[in-house]
């Protein structure tokens, strides 16, 4: 009895405590997609040197050109010391330790068809409601609108598993297919624009993705073509204590457009895994891209154990006049994500737009946001960041607009929202402005909120738990961002939302 | 039921308080000081009484809101102690409180929170969703009665919404819900004369056997459409007077004064 008042006294004092306890044990689990697949695997030796430049660049047969340039990457990388401006605190990486090349064996002779495809391999996409047969729609999505087909490069480790609708989307003269196809199939593509966005040695994590990139997604659109589906590239990393080194090229000719989807899980662990990619855009005049990401990488445990470090360089060039781009990015996974998709708008009256959803849940770290580079005239950009706080997890949105001398009469619009779910999380913005002419016009606005507990209560008195009232607000608060989305993906992306928060509360 | 039924033992209660003690959590502040109060089902019960005397709180403390502290008493819905439930257990056991001052959500369209709400309360109870074209029809058939139009079903829950259309929302959600016991807080202040008339037409339609209201008011416009079986006058913390309709319209006339200083 007196033991029980006690303890009933305990808990009464230690209420947050125990609260902190009980998210704990509700959030543990909940990370849909932390299951392994079983299969045997190949491996480069570990670590970095060379001789593993050298491998992988003989693994995918590629031309000397590209294993010089990769070496040329290494040799930089060497010389360069990883950036620490972020806001974000990780133990130290050390490289050595990472196995840089990683496939199942059933992939040592590239299938040809999706039909040869190791079953495996195929149950793990299946399983992750990603279609790798030419079906209409992705599995999970819900909605009552007419399907359209989804073309999925299926990237596993550092291999492309698959590419489909390969076949259809040529016919429109679409080129849809993985980078080590595109460097065999399409050499001159490739040489032509592949760092030319995004150069070899622009930073620390892009200089060791031009060293050792192993798969990823290659693009190109011609001239005045609208891609006839949306395209999607899905990211797995399986193996453990390896890194995914993907490298996507995106080329759209004049006048031509493309919306591409990518999705990123991984499986629970508790070590941390390394993920350094770059994405290059390359747009040319009255082209445009839409380029969503829905990143969803293992977030790591409750008290930071485990989970993805996600370290990203993506850029858009908008070379051409009136070349559009717009990024939208759905955050929600990865125990550090440092990522700031980035526009230069380089042609007259060209557009970027970067919607952005950032969760960091338990002691998850974000800093991300982007880089509106305005070269041209009358260039406009317009950046919308919601960043969601939960747990003990810090939240950083940095971004920088920067206007040229040249790029008269051009326009950004930033709103920078923050969301504070219970007081132990923190949300922080770092904007950077520079405008060097007079013509032009930057606007900042931002929010700072705690979640409200008296919409909480509103939606818990009509019957909701407190999990879905949560939800509910905060895709609410999202919702700009969120109907930025290919409508495919909307409803996966609230779902992921939802579920990257659960635990948060009560 | 026969209305003389009402008054005897063969009543079912629907909502039972006793001696309902609540103070702030945070403060040393006491506002309920023993309300007793029982709702039949099939009955419609009104509570009028000065500003300040603690009738939003007596509704905020039975649907569960937090920063109050029961410290005696019990309040039950059929039997059911309500006060050891969350909000949404007292919901899904058939509890409905149209807000005083309902809450805007940004972003969440008005068929999203209905839909979510009405599947939360089903699944809860074990029923089955409603589909998308089910929900759809309810919602227009309920909506066409209040006089809501599409649009403010497609915007945001309650944003920008006008005074009355919050109001006329509350009694929509009542309507699609349907709850055994219905609480209103001043659903009809900053309602126009039509937009009242509508609301009480919500309310009665609704009226039923298996259902008791709990209506707080400040005026008999009201009571004049949504006829109460019983009044009570609430002040300082307390139920101190209960009556038929006649009490409204005493209160109507004569205001509080005359009334408490009677009670005291
Ligand atoms: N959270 C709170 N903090 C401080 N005081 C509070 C709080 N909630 C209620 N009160 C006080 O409790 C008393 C009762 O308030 P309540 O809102 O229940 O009155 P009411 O009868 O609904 O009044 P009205 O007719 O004006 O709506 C008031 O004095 C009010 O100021
Ligand atoms: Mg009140």
């Amino acid at each position: 009895m007196a033991l029980e008042e006690n303890l009933s006294e305990l808990e009464v004092r230690e209420g947050v405590d125990r609260e902190t306890i009980e998210t704990v044990h509700a959030m543990s689990g909940k990370y849909k997609h932390g299951w392994e697949t079983e299969i045997e695997m190949e491996f480069a030796p570990k670590g970095l040197n060379e001789d593993i430049v050298r491998l992988i660049s003989a693994k995918n047969d590629e031309p000397e050109w590209l294993t010089e340039w990769r070496l040329a990457a290494y040799r930089r990388w060497v010389e360069m010391t990883e950036p620490t401006w972020a806001m974000v605190d990780y133990p130290e990486i050390d490289y050595q330790d990472i196995y840089y090349y990683a496939k199942p064996k059933s992939m040592e002779v590239k299938p040809k068809s999706l039909d040869e495809v190791d079953p495996k391999l195929l149950a793990t996409y299946a399983k992750l409601g990603i279609p790798l047969k030419e079906q209409a729609l992705l599995a999970g999505v819900e909605g009552a609108e007419p399907a359209r087909p989804v073309a999925v490069d299926a990237v596993f480790d550092s291999v492309s598993v698959g590419t489909t609708f390969q076949a259809e989307l040529a016919k429109a003269g679409v080129i849809f297919c993985s980078i080590s196809e595109a460097v065999r199939e399409h050499p001159e593509l490739v040489k032509k624009y592949l760092g030319s966005v995004v150069p070899q040695s622009d930073n620390f994590f892009a200089t060791l993705n031009a060293a050792v990139f192993s798969d990823g997604s290659f693009v190109y659109i011609p001239e005045g073509v609208k891609c006839p589906m949306e395209l999607s590239t899905y990211f797995r990393i399986n193996a453990e204590n390896t890194g995914q080194f993907e490298r996507t090229l995106i080329v759209a000719e004049k006048g031509s457009y493309v919306s591409y989807l990518e999705g990123c899980t991984a499986p629970k662990r508790d070590t941390n895994q390394l993920h350094a990619a770059v994405v290059e855009l390359v747009i040319l005049e009255d082209a445009e891209i839409k380029y969503s990401t829905v990143q969803n990488w293992f977030p790591g445990d409750e008290n930071g154990k485990g989970g993805i470090y996600n370290f990203v360089t993506k850029r858009a060039d908008c070379r051409g006049d009136r070349a559009k781009v717009m990024w939208t990015q759905v955050e929600t996974g990865s125990a550090i994500t440092w990522k700031y998709p980035s526009c230069i708008l380089r042609g007259n009256e060209s557009q970027g737009e970067f919607y952005s959803i950032a969760i960091a849940n338990n002691a998850q770290q974000a800093d991300t946001g982007t880089k509106m580079i305005h070269l041209g005239k009358n260039t406009r950009s317009r950046i919308v960041s919601k960043g969601i706080s939960a747990g003990k997890a810090q939240n950083t949105y940095r971004g920088q607009v920067t206007m040229h001398p040249k790029a008269q009469n051009s326009r950004n619009y930033t709103q920078c929202d923050s969301l504070l779910i219970g007081d132990q999380c923190g949300a922080h913005t770092v904007p950077y402005i520079e405008v060097k002419n007079n013509s032009s016009r930057v606007e900042h606005e931002a929010t700072t909120s705690k979640v409200d507990d008296d919409q909480l209560f509103y939606c818990r008195s009509r019957g909701m738990d407190e999990e879905e009232a949560v939800a509910l607000v905060v895709n609410g608060f999202c919702k700009e961002v969120l109907q930025a989305l290919p409508m495919e993906f909307a409803m996966e992306a609230q779902a992921l939302v939802a579920i990257s928060l659960e635990g948060s509360v009560g | 039921m026969s209305r003389s039924a009402s008054k005897g033992l063969w009543a079912n209660i629907m909502l039972n308080i006793k001696n309902l003690h609540v103070k702030l959590e945070d403060e040393d502040k006491v506002i309920l000081r023993g309300v007793d109060l029982t709702v039949e089902a099939g009955k419609v019960h009104a509570i009028m009484g000065p500003n300040g005397s603690g009738k939003s709180t007596l509704s905020y403390v039975l649907s569960g809101r937090d920063g109050y502290e029961v410290t005696d008493g019990s309040a039950e819905l059929e039997g059911e102690e309500l006060l050891d439930m969350d909000p949404e257990e007292r919901a899904a056991a058939g509890l409905f409180l149209a807000f005083q001052y309902p809450v805007e959500i940004p972003g969440v369209g008005n068929m999203t929170f209905l839909r979510t709400a009405l599947n939360a309360q089903r699944k809860a109870r074990g029923e089955e969703e409603v589909s998308a074209g089910d929900f759809l029809k309810l919602v227009r058939e309920k909506a066409a009665s209040l006089k809501i139009d599409a649009d403010m079903m497609k915007r945001p829950v309650n944003v920008g919404f006008s005074g009355g259309e919050k109001k006329r929302n509350e009694i929509l959600q009542m309507a699609l819900l349907e709850p055994k016991m219905c609480i209103l807080d001043e659903t009809d202040s900053g309602l126009d004369v039509d937009a009242m008339k509508l609301v009480a037409d919500g309310v009665n339609a609704l009226r039923s056997e298996g259902r008791g209201f709990l209506v707080i008011t400040h005026y008999q416009r009201l009571l004049d459409h949504i006829k109460p079986d019983v009044v009570h006058i609430m002040a300082n913390g307390r139920i101190v007077l209960t009556g038929g309709p006649e009490l409204a319209l005493e209160v109507e006339k004569n205001g509080y004064t005359d009334i408490l200083a009677g009670v005291e």
